[in-house]
């Protein structure tokens, strides 16, 4: 296990390595450098003095040792400052971090509390009136917008429900105010996951039920629930388990469009601000934190499945 | 490495990197034609996705009113006989608007799945053909790119090329690029070593024969199942740039830009909102159920 998880650490390497290139090219598409960025439109200034705050922002090298410069900076945890408030970016994402991070965990945790129980219903009950009624349910899952369905929520709750949803809180202040103000957009975000965990817990569910070992333990006389809860489930549960985690990456993306609805001040409505500020060393953070966060997951989530699994040995 | 689990992005695509059925020998275009058919949901996709496609392509002769005329004593007026889904704030016609939105959302999905299809593809192809240090390369590129999540690598791009057409194309077509490349490369992989290659080999073909008339029909299964999801997936993520004001700009219709409009009169009209929200949940209803149809006609194995 251990030289399992330093072959992983080391795999992630080259990934974060191609991420870093990703994110620091992402900026040098944009015509104009860093400087004139900086500058705006508004300021005139003599060439010479252009040269000389280029020097400054180290723009004037060659494009690999602003590279390294990048790298080092990023390393050191400098994620530069917002060319708008002069803040440091990495403590204003820190700041809206929490938001998108209980945001998403919560949608999560909305998606498979629905999920599983209906997926094993359903394939419990294969073919009948619920396991079609919940296969329908779960395609249109799929195939609604999620900030559609959020506006439709807001719609449904505050104009017929007249139900409140509460500014955000932090969660060390008030958790159930936390809880209050994200129920909602957490819903918006997960049902899309909810869908595709369903299916996949019915169809992995599915394939178990056929294996030869659970004929097996019926054939000796098993009650049908101890064939389930001991045989068929945990075996199925665990292709489940890489999947769930692997959502995490459609979450934390999907926060930006569930916030922007939503109204909350998380990392999402944080990124959309400075695109639209033209912002960009705000932008380049956020979008590497978030990838950041993407990988550590499935890091999490592939020696969770290597734990697991006890088929799976890594030498 | 992370490529042997990564896989599981999605459950379709799980489903759609399995190796392709084995070739099956004298069966015709009528016989698949007739399994097609017999499918419960994938001719409900096309029926639903060639309807789209028709209203899209006539739009500009059906629409009951000019999409730009305004019509200041109807606005926000509420769905009735002379506006079927009312009107927005500028007493616009949503009905005509809905209509017109199709015409972005299909051809921006259509062209940006293309680009993934013929770069991914190549790319899965050529890695899994040759695999060695050239495999590696581009897998972990492809690594590096799935790294970000989808919609966020898009409004990044976005962000940085500008709001033209075009670049909705590029930013949607990269993103969803890693996902063809795999499918093809787990294909070729498992296709490379069976016997009929090896055949194909010892008879002399070349790489370039091999590939056109061994290689490629067998990758074709998978790669057709992966374009009906990624349809709906690219669809998806237009709407949700537009929404976001990064995507298609007004005053030219799209359902994401719509929805963003009528989301600021949604307790007073919703109307605005519900509609083109509706579209795009039916349009990616029907590649959905295609792509499910497709895959169960194709992959056997996961009845």
């Amino acid at each position: 296990m251990q030289r399992y998880l330093a072959s992983r650490l080391l795999a992630l390497i080259p990934v974060l390595l191609g991420i870093l290139i990703v994110v620091f090219l992402l900026i040098r598409l944009i015509p104009g450098d860093a400087v004139q960025l900086f500058l705006g439109t508004q300021v005139e200034m003599t060439p010479a003095q252009m040269a000389e705050l280029r020097r400054f922002f180290g723009v004037d090298k060659p494009i690999y040792a602003q590279f390294l410069d990048y790298l080092g900076r990023v390393v050191r945890g400098d994620f530069g400052v917002s060319l708008r408030t002069s803040r440091p970016v990495l403590g204003d994402i820190m700041q809206r971090l929490p938001l998108s991070f209980q945001l998403a965990s919560l949608a999560l945790i909305v998606a498979t509390v629905l999920a599983i129980p209906l997926g094993i219903a359903s394939a419990v009950t294969r073919n009948s009136l619920f396991d079609v009624a919940t296969r329908i349910g779960g395609l249109l899952g799929l195939s609604i917008p999620n900030f559609w369905l959020g506006a439709m929520l807001i719609l449904v709750f505050s104009r017929y429900l007249h139900v409140s949803l509460g500014q955000y809180v932090p969660i060390s202040q008030d958790p159930l105010g936390t809880l209050q103000s994200l129920y909602l957009p957490a819903l918006a975000l997960g049902a899309a996951i909810a869908a595709i965990l369903m299916r996949y817990v019915r169809s992995s569910l599915l394939e178990v039920l056929g294996q030869e070992y659970v004929r097996t333990a019926r054939g000796k006389g098993l009650r049908a629930s101890a064939v389930m809860l001991r045989h068929a489930l945990p075996n199925a549960m665990i292709p489940v388990i890489t999947v769930i985690g692997f959502q995490m990456g459609y979450l934390l993306g999907g926060t930006v469009v569930i916030e922007e609805i939503f109204a909350l001040p998380g990392m999402g409505r944080l990124v959309l601000q400075a695109i639209f500020q033209r912002d960009y060393p705000v932008v380049q953070g956020v979008v590497l934190i978030v990838a950041l966060l993407f990988v550590l997951t499935n890091l999490v989530v592939d020696l969770l499945y290597a734990w697991i699994d006890p088929r799976i040995h890594y030498g | 490495m992370p490529g042997s689990t990564r896989v599981f992005i999605m459950d379709d695509q799980e489903h759609a990197s399995r190796a392709p059925e084995a070739p099956r020998l004298g069966v015709g275009w009528r016989w698949w034609v007739r399994r097609f058919l017999r499918n419960k949901v994938a001719p409900i996709g096309l029926v639903i996705i060639g309807a789209s496609v028709l209203i899209a392509a006539l739009a500009p002769l059906v629409v009951p009113h000019d999409i730009r005329a305004m019509a200041p004593q109807a606005a926000l007026a509420p769905p009735s006989r002379t506006y079927l889904f009312g009107t927005d704030e500028f007493g616009r016609d949503v009905f005509s608007r809905v209509l017109m939105g199709s015409r972005v959302s299909l051809v921006v999905a259509f062209l940006s799945v293309a680009a993934a299809v013929v770069l991914g593809t190549t790319l899965g192809l050529v890695a899994g053909f040759f695999g060695g240090r050239w495999d590696a390369l581009t897998m972990r590129a492809m690594d590096v790119i799935f790294a970000f999540p989808a919609i966020l690598l898009a409004i990044a791009i976005m962000a940085v090329l500008g709001t033209r057409l075009i670049n909705l194309v590029i930013a949607i077509g990269i993103v969803y690029t890693p996902q063809f490349a795999r499918v093809a490369r787990a294909a070729v992989l498992t296709v490379r070593s069976l016997e009929f290659v090896d055949a194909a080999r010892a008879l002399g073909l070349g790489s370039g024969r091999i590939i056109r008339r061994h290689i490629i029909p067998n990758v074709l299964a998978p790669v057709t199942v992966q374009v009906s999801l990624s349809l709906s997936l690219a669809i998806l993520s237009e709407s949700a740039l537009s929404f976001l004001g990064l995507g298609t700009q007004p005053p030219t219709p799209s359902w994401g830009n719509m929805l963003s409009e009528g989301r600021q009169f949604l307790e007073i009209a919703p109307w605005n909102a519900v509609f083109p929200g509706i579209a795009i949940m039916v349009v990616v209803l029907g590649f959905n159920l295609l792509g499910d149809g497709l895959r169960d006609l194709l992959d056997p194995r996961l009845r």
